[in-house]
């Protein structure tokens, strides 16, 4: 019982030290919201979240959906060639030594560096968003699928050796199960970057989104709005990841 | 001509200073149907020339013919089992079996396949868990899924490395004693070559034994065990022959460790 009370209480204290220390830089610095101030004059977001007001006055529900409906697409394409080409390089040494400095060189480059790329490629903001989501995300889920089937024990290779299985049934049957819990940690890294990246690319592009009403608000001179994009963002973000958390862990009791 | 016939076998691994003679020089040979156990100490080299013999390694040098022809890779129709079970964890135990029957017997129908490998897991005792993963699975359980795996592909060659090692006495025992059960009551003789570190292991199993040391010549005479069947641990215990056997065994086991000197005791 008490031990729960100090489990609740002590996060408690961390958000109290975090709102002073806000609180204290709002005194100082002249355009700062104060902590109460993003309340009262954002409210209207969060207690009716699914009014559309206009392109980007929406409320947040709206915005996050939005948002969140970009970041899954790109997602899904990240992963969709990130997994495959994390097989290939785990699979094959020459692969690996084809594409090696190449990713290495991809690997590190931000989602505003690929943007531009993607709007001269696409010529429209939409597809270049989801391309700035795809390219940046899918990286933990190539290294990660990569490193999975690269460590998948000499035992089981034995017995597809052992049992003469066809190679798509080694695949199937051994090295896809073998290396899940590798690829779902690859997929949660990845659905955060895809997350970090939306941010950026709404910015930029000017489309609705959390991200694009930030950018929208500061251009305004509405700074209140911007502290709720960003709790809001931070908040979504958590909670994807303990959502593929939790799938993750499901997989690694197999 | 035997029906398994290796000669002159060597094996290397690492290269330049850091290269290290596994194996050097092993012949042998095993007659059809027939159960021969190499029984050598940790270390010897053992292990890989039993993965050698499955086809798992290639060898440096020297020839493995089985019935004439000589070795490529694994063949179809051995099985093997490990002292590590070598199950995959993700697949219930019947799944596991019915893997290596789908590979085995691919014109088989489904049913026919589910039914094979039920069948050989009920065989040695597991037909109330088969729906179970190996992780639900004690070391015994595990071990006796990997030989119904063996036996459901109804191999010609049953290649056996050290796969008592990691159980419990009592477990051993009766995992042995299925073990001489199902190679006496197979089809179709089966070909037996198993490793182990036990010599009463091999003295319950075995046609003959080979003991196997470390360095040049490895494989030493083998020896011929002429006990019926079955054969029970407490009779081989008390058996003269067995005795003589097993004293020849040990001797060639251990000529070549040093002998520890008076003055080192001291």
């Amino acid at each position: 019982m008490k031990k729960r009370l100090i489990n609740l209480l002590l996060p408690c204290i961390g958000i109290v030290l975090a709102l002073a220390a806000w609180g204290a830089i709002s005194t100082m610095v002249k355009d700062l919201p104060s902590p109460m101030k993003p309340w009262e004059e954002s409210k209207i977001y969060i207690l009716k979240p699914l009014e559309k007001r206009g392109e980007m006055d929406q409320g947040i529900a709206l915005l996050a959906y939005y948002s969140l409906m970009r970041v899954a697409r790109g997602f899904l394409l990240g992963i969709a060639i990130g997994t495959p080409l994390g097989f290939l390089l785990g699979m094959s040494k020459t692969a690996q030594r084809i594409f090696d400095p190449i990713l290495q060189i991809l690997r590190p480059i931000s989602p505003l560096a690929w943007l531009p790329l993607g709007l001269i490629i696409f010529q429209k903001s939409e597809p270049a968003a989801l391309f700035a989501i795809a390219v940046c995300s899918m990286w933990p889920t190539v290294i990660n699928t990569m490193v999975g089937v690269r460590s998948i024990p000499q035992d089981y290779w034995n017995v597809a050796k052992v049992l003469r299985l066809t190679s798509v049934t080694t695949f199937t049957k051994i090295v896809v199960p073998a290396t899940l819990p590798y690829m779902f940690t690859g997929f949660r890294l990845s659905l955060g970057i895809a997350w970090l990246v939306i941010v950026a690319s709404e910015m930029l592009t000017g489309t609705p989104g959390i991200g694009g009403f930030l950018w929208q608000e500061y251009n305004s001179l509405i700074y209140a709005h911007i502290v709720l994009a960003i709790l809001t963002i931070g908040i979504i973000g958590f909670v994807l990841d303990r959502l593929m958390g939790m799938a993750e862990a499901r997989l690694r009791t197999i | 001509m035997a029906f398994i016939s290796i000669e002159g076998v060597s094996k290397r691994f690492g290269s330049g200073r850091d290269a290290r003679t596994v194996l050097s020089d092993a012949t042998l040979s095993v007659e059809r149907g027939e159960f021969v156990s190499i029984v050598g100490m940790m270390g010897c080299g053992k292990s890989t020339f039993l993965k050698i013999l499955a086809g798992l390694i290639t060898p440096d040098a020297g020839t493995i013919r089985i019935g004439g022809t000589a070795l490529n890779g694994v063949q179809p129709n051995a099985a093997i089992v490990f002292q590590n079970y070598s199950l995959l964890p993700w697949f219930s135990a019947l799944e596991n079996v019915r893997l290596a029957v789908e590979a085995a017997f691919p014109d088989w129908s489904k049913a026919q396949q589910k039914a094979q490998a039920t069948r050989h897991l009920e065989v040695v005792g597991l037909g109330k868990a088969l729906q179970r993963r190996p992780g639900q699975l004690s070391g015994g359980m595990r071990q006796r899924v990997a030989i119904a795996r063996a036996f459901a592909i109804e191999p010609e060659i049953l290649f056996l490395d050290e796969p008592f090692g990691a159980l419990d006495a009592l477990t051993r025992e009766s995992l042995q004693q299925e073990l001489a059960r199902l190679t006496s009551s197979a089809r179709r003789p089966v070909t037996t070559v198993m490793i182990t570190n036990s010599v009463e292991e091999a003295l319950l199993l075995s046609d003959r034994i080979v003991p196997m040391t470390k360095g040049p010549q490895a494989l030493g005479h083998p020896v011929r065990v002429d006990l019926p069947r079955p054969r029970a641990a407490n009779d081989i215990m008390h058996d003269d022959h067995a005795a003589h056997v097993r004293a020849h065994i040990v001797t060639s086991l251990t000529r070549d460790m040093k002998p520890v000197s008076k003055q080192q005791v001291a």
